[in-house]
């Protein structure tokens, strides 16, 4: 099919999973999903839909997960209008289908209205980043004698992050860019070359996944015992059950590289390190959302460093010095004299006077007192390695002692006033009553 | 009457403050240490004192000498060649201490008190024997040199951190003694409360006075505070001239050349010195700002001693007995918890934990 201006219709599906995923996004994700958490101040997900967006030919975005409707339909609803030009749905699993088998399962909304030589972009709801989605299109659909059934985006990693279990693996021939192996978090080093979470499907792959649910299938009903990491059969992975088998010499997995800003968003405190790249790409390409002295069109009277977002609504006392990459909420209020950096502050939040927040998430309703400073330790990219990724810290070190991480405050908590909070989480609802340094409270 | 300060060394208990300053001149609610006690002696009729030093002789005797003169009070400088412990130093200045019959005081010189000489006098010549020592109760006598004693304050022996509860009452550090003491001592390292003090026990000859109001050896850091907690809540109750006003809570001592910009939260006990600056928004509580330095907005300052000269940046948390020693330049939103900073030192990381910064 073809929109008004002759171009084939795609559409795109971006993955979010659901509850039992987004475990290491508490305590934020306690209370709301996390795909709705606002990073940059829109919804990590929202983020992913304008991607999509940016790509003339994309006229529906399906998001697949299983998260209960209710949670993710408001969403929808309010963004609605906002893109009026494209239709956007949720599609609710039944239960955990993994990374084929959702798109599998809904293959008949995905394919209605696209031509069979179509294809649809699919988003690994984890990631975010500055996807070139409409050049991996155009390198997608190029004639090759052995068409392309997937093309994976891929950027460099270090040789050590890439070793270590942490990401896919994509060996390269570098004349077709066919992906001649593909090893999934593998222990030892196979490429620095990662996958990305973000592919361009051809419509060949239902028929391709139709295979393997079919074999599963009859082997369910044979009675075979099938440990499926504790999914049911019908959950299918797109990374280990088709990219794996599919790859080599003569296979029709395609990689396309890119460079450009990307990253994986696990941890709360990667959120911390989205929301700089994204207040960055708004430098870019929307400087009307950003609070920056130099664009002139939002009037904040408070001192401004770097980029900055502020919600129309929130308050702050002019006295205030905010900045570098922070995002501040909904109705947030701040008092005089607050210094703020490095941090995402959630709606509703109130700080009060003379306070100090950084390398901090301060969850929705959250109140901190006056001179009081809650602060945390970033987990950056070492700078002075290449292509280095975030590192995914584990919570504790080997002597069971905190490692020292982004302080994440969850909804409701209250911080009263001239303590210090350091390196710590803190569960909702909890009302702090002293000063706490590399725990989590519970 | 005469008088024996025993100055003594080189402070180390109270660095970095004392590094490159004689500890008797680090200034104490805004005087210097061994000021508080020449101006009680003074007021109790004493017209010379003996300095016992061992360290920067000559830097005292020219900040102390316009204070002398003004004061009228002869200070006489008797300088330790070698480490003389807390007798030797008596017998170094045998001469002007026994050149009349009269009784003298000796003080160490980190005590801070009410000190009530004019009672102490009257008591000793009361007993009429060789030496009076004054006590004072303390919560953990063991840390201290422990005085037993008899109802009319015969004092029977004494037990240096006993290991079991002996007695509450601890030797404060203040003496009279009559002149007939200098035949006990020589002019080595001689330890007073081992050497000298048990056998004028033994033969019925020392006296225990017991000091009433509050009582600090103020030789380190953590004590120093709380001496000064202690002192501004006497000199309230005298009804010295505190300071009154917007943002200022319970004592605080402010040098009238001192600045303090809007919106602060001064005090409780707190004591700021000539010259300094606190701009707007900064929160001290329980600490010490010596003179000259500047602290600028949104700071909160807990329990820390800030040396002379320093600038602290805005939003600094400093607490947990920060020390900082001269001209000590602290970055913006830096968190200082118990750090011991040396002085000339710039500080632009966090120290979260407990530590020294050379």
């Amino acid at each position: 099919m073809e929109d008004p201006n002759g171009n084939a219709i795609i559409k795109a599906v971006i993955l979010i999973g659901g509850p039992q995923k987004g475990t290491r996004f508490r305590p934020l994700s306690l209370d709301v999903p996390k795909p709705l958490t606002p990073v940059a101040g829109y919804p990590l997900v929202q983020h992913l839909i304008e991607s999509c967006i940016h790509v003339p030919s994309v006229k529906e975005v399906l998001i697949l997960g299983y998260y209960p409707a209710d949670e993710i339909t408001p969403f929808i609803s309010e963004i609605g209008p906002l893109y009026s030009s494209i239709k956007i749905r949720y599609l609710q699993e039944y239960t955990r289908l993994g990374t084929a088998g959702g798109i599998y399962h809904f293959r008949d909304q995905i394919r209605a209205g696209l031509s069979n030589t179509s294809c649809f972009i699919l988003i690994n709801g984890d990631v975010c980043g500055d996807f070139p989605l409409s050049e991996m299109l155009e390198f997608h659909s190029i004639k090759r004698d052995i068409p392309a059934l997937l093309t994976v985006l891929a950027t460099e990693a270090t040789r050590q992050q890439s070793s270590n279990s942490n990401f896919g693996c994509i060996v390269e021939d570098k004349n077709s860019h066919r992906i001649t192996h593909y090893v999934e978090k593998p222990e030892t080093f196979v490429s620095t070359l990662i996958n990305c979470g973000v592919y361009i499907c051809s419509l060949d792959l239902f028929p391709c996944i139709s295979k393997i649910f079919s074999q599963r299938q009859a082997n369910y009903y044979a009675g075979e015992i099938q440990d499926n990491n504790g999914d049911c059969w019908e959950s299918i992975a797109l990374e280990k059950d088709i990219i794996t088998p599919s790859v080599g010499n003569t296979g029709c997995v395609y990689v396309y590289r890119s460079n450009r800003m990307w990253s994986q968003v696990k941890t709360a405190g990667s959120a911390i390190y989205a929301n700089r790249h994204y207040l960055a790409l708004y430098r870019e390409r929307q400087p009307e959302r950003l609070a920056n002295s130099r664009c002139k069109t939002r009037n904040t009277p408070c001192k401004i460093i770097g980029d900055v977002f502020i919600h129309q609504t929130a308050q702050i006392d002019p006295t205030c010095v905010i900045g570098p990459n922070v995002s501040i909420g909904k109705n947030v209020v701040v008092g005089p004299g607050v210094r703020i950096k490095e941090s995402i502050i959630l709606g509703d939040s109130v700080i009060q006077d003379h306070s100090l927040v950084m390398y901090t998430i301060v969850g929705w309703n959250g109140m901190i007192g006056k001179w009081t400073r809650v602060e945390g330790t970033p987990c950056d990219p070492n700078p002075n390695k290449p292509f280095a990724k975030m590192d995914n810290v584990p919570l504790f070190n080997d002597e069971g002692k905190l490692n020292p991480s982004i302080t994440i405050l969850g909804c409701h908590v209250r911080v009263p006033s001239e303590v210090v909070v350091l390196n710590s989480i803190v569960l909702p609802y909890k009302e702090l009553s002293r000063s706490f340094s590399n725990e989590i409270i519970l | 009457m005469k008088a024996l300060i025993l100055v003594g060394g080189y402070g180390t208990r109270l660095r970095p403050l004392t590094l490159f300053r004689p500890k008797p001149l680090v200034e104490f609610a805004n005087k210097p240490i061994l000021v508080h006690q020449l101006d009680a002696l003074v007021a109790a009729g004493v017209t010379q004192v003996v300095l016992a030093v061992s360290y920067r002789a000559q830097e005292m005797e020219q900040e102390l000498s316009s204070y002398a003169e003004k004061v009228g009070i002869t200070l006489i400088f008797s300088h330790e060649t070698e480490p003389l412990g807390t007798a030797g130093p008596l017998a170094l200045a045998r001469e002007i201490l026994s050149s009349n019959p009269e009784p003298f005081f000796v003080l160490n010189a980190d005590i801070t008190c009410e000190f009530p000489f004019k009672e102490m006098v009257q008591f000793h010549k009361g007993h009429g024997k060789e030496g009076t020592i004054v006590v004072t109760r303390v919560e953990e006598p063991s840390k201290y040199g422990v005085v037993v004693c008899a109802e009319d304050g015969m004092i029977q022996r004494f037990v240096e951190k006993p290991q079991e509860f002996v007695s509450n009452k601890i030797n404060a550090g203040m003496y009279i003694f009559n002149p007939s003491i200098l035949d006990r001592i020589e002019v080595k390292p001689t330890s007073i409360e081992k050497e000298i003090f048990p056998a004028m026990a033994d033969s019925g000859n020392l006296y225990a006075f017991e000091l009433q109001g509050y009582w600090m050896d103020i030789g380190q850091p953590k004590d120093f505070l709380v001496g000064m907690c202690l002192h501004l809540t006497s000199l309230k109750a005298k009804g010295a001239k505190l300071a009154t006003g917007d943002g200022i809570v319970g004592n605080v001592l402010v040098d009238p050349t001192a600045k303090i910009g809007p919106n602060c939260r001064i005090g409780p006990n707190v004591t700021i010195g000539p010259d300094v600056i606190i701009e707007e928004g900064v929160c001290i509580k329980r600490s010490t700002i010596m003179k000259g330095s500047k602290i600028k907005s949104h700071s909160w300052l807990d329990s820390s001693i800030v040396g002379w000269n320093c600038v602290i940046g805005k939003w600094v948390r400093m607490e947990n007995v920060t020390v900082l020693g001269e001209d000590v330049i602290v970055s913006d939103e830096v968190y200082i918890n118990g750090g011991k900073v040396l002085p000339h030192k710039a500080i632009s990381a966090s120290v979260p934990e407990p530590q020294i910064i050379m």
